[in-house]
């Protein structure tokens, strides 16, 4: 039985089993989706990539922007002189407005300079344009031409000229990526208008929002508008985020249901507005040492605790 | 290599290019702004199910690996997901290359189909797992219609290897 110990020759050597190479390819697979969603980690992989990844992507956007220059330009002289009146009359309406917002912030700032409370962050931000929805079927993202560039940095909130969009949520070299507020479980800090009550609103991933932890008797009605509380350090406070447009009040649960639209044009194409990054908040002052009973320990018992006072 | 068991024609090989070319071609009409219309196919994995079937020698899982990874960034998904899915597809197609060219076109397009439903499902379970949205059935259309493609697909696929090795002026092809 001589030879048969020899190892194949050579020309028929294939590289490592078809099952050994699948097992390996999965499991770094496996290893980089969970690094990616849990640790974000990746971010440099993704950027590097995306290096190569952005001009293709751009090319193949072309022929789609093409077609919109040409419909553009074809477009009636009648319907541009349209709009064009159209812009106007807005521009008119919303003039002694305008014109007044200066005085009226120079005079709440004397206000407030007097009250000795701190002045007001004024919003500023720079226009981006957007390229194109990401292609990801399970989230709702958009790309905009704005990215490390420009000064662009992750956690910057978009809007529009109605309200809030998204926030900034990845940037790349030469673009950025905006999480809609309609994304799933994408929460924004609001107030309701009327009432001044605090809450939070998430994204339901099918073009809706909804006001979670509201109890079944809060003062919320059909036609409220949230706008940003500026709670977080995120949000400015006072931009018009979404309106409620059905509550669902069933006294089995705790909590009533509302459903909200979005009030900005969150799935229009065109330009929006990626607000700079707030000042930084002071920091939290600390946590009072002992508490009467609980000794401060008990950590269920102090949310719990945080909840009623939130509730109140 | 011939079209299919069946046939008496022998092909030309495939040139490598060519394969790198298809590859990159499918790339960017996955990139078209058209992926959120209804029953758009995974052009990537059609393509590369298509070399893995005829040259698994050539397209592997590696190709696989490094097309999802490059899906994934351009999708904004998660790193991983495409690429565990394409890399799936080419073991199954590799491991069914030799049985599937025994039959004819419409019986191929019927044994790719769950590989490419397959390569959708999971996609989608590794993202409904951490939580994603569930994008609705029409998610499901592009696999059959990519599957319909395989028709056209074989034919264009396959076109460079069709020429004869003699050039003749008088009959191009």
């Amino acid at each position: 039985m001589a030879g048969i110990d020899h190892a194949p020759p050579p020309f028929f050597k294939r590289g490592p089993a078809p099952l050994a190479l699948l097992t390996l390819y999965i499991a770094i697979s496996v290893a980089i989706f969970v690094v990616d969603l849990r640790m974000h980690s990746l971010d440099l992989v993704r950027q590097s990539i995306s290096l190569v990844v952005d001009p293709v992507q751009r090319v193949a956007q072309t022929p789609g922007s093409l077609v919109d220059y040409a419909a553009n330009y074809l477009q009636g002289r009648q319907v541009l002189e349209a709009e064009n009146k159209a812009l106007k009359h807005a521009q008119l309406n919303t003039a002694p407005d305008l014109q007044r917002l200066a005085q009226m912030e120079a005079e709440n700032e004397r206000l407030r300079k007097l009250l000795t409370v701190k002045e007001r962050e004024k919003a500023q931000g720079q226009v981006a344009q957007i390229l194109y929805t990401a292609r990801d079927p399970f989230s709702r993202r958009v790309i905009v031409d704005k990215g490390q560039q420009s000064g662009i940095v992750a956690g910057q909130p978009a809007i529009d000229e109605a309200g809030v969009v998204g926030q900034v949520t990845r940037v790349f070299p030469f673009s950025a990526e905006i999480t809609l507020i309609t994304d799933k479980d994408q929460a924004v800090p609001v107030q309701i208008v009327r009432s001044g009550q605090r809450s939070v609103v998430f994204g339901l991933g099918n073009g809706q929002l909804e006001l979670r932890y509201m109890p079944a008797n809060a003062d919320v009605q059909v036609g409220d508008v949230l706008v940003t509380s500026g709670l977080d350090s995120i949000y400015l406070p006072g931009f018009p985020v979404a309106k409620v447009i059905n509550i669902e009040r069933d006294s089995a649960y705790s909590f009533a249901r509302i459903f909200c639209a979005p009030i900005a044009g969150v799935e229009n194409f065109g330009e929006l507005m990626v607000l700079s990054p707030r000042a930084a908040m002071p920091p939290a002052p600390p946590e009072a040492k002992s508490r009467a009973g609980d000794g401060g320990s008990d950590k269920g018992s102090r949310i719990k605790k945080r909840r009623v006072a939130k509730a109140n | 290599m011939q079209p299919t068991y069946s046939s008496s024609r022998i092909l030309l090989p495939v040139r490598p290019w060519f394969i790198f070319l298809s590859l990159i071609i499918a790339l960017l009409l996955n990139f078209l702004p058209t992926s959120h219309w209804p029953g758009v196919p995974d052009w990537v994995a059609l393509v590369l199910c298509f070399w893995s079937v005829r040259e698994f020698r050539r397209v592997g899982m590696g190709w696989a690996f490094v097309l999802g990874l490059l899906m994934d960034v351009a999708d904004g998904a998660v790193l991983g997901q495409h690429c565990f899915a394409y890399v799936l597809l080419a073991y199954l197609t590799a491991s069914l290359s030799r049985r599937l060219l025994w039959f004819p076109l419409a019986q191929q397009a019927l044994q790719v189909l769950p590989l490419l439903m397959l390569c959708q499902a999971v996609q989608l379970a590794m993202r409904l797992l951490v939580g994603g949205d569930f994008p609705g059935w029409s998610y499901f259309v592009g696999p059959i219609i990519a599957s319909l493609l395989w028709f056209p697909a074989t034919f264009i696929l396959l076109l460079p290897q069709y020429q004869p090795v003699e050039q003749d002026p008088n009959r191009p092809i």
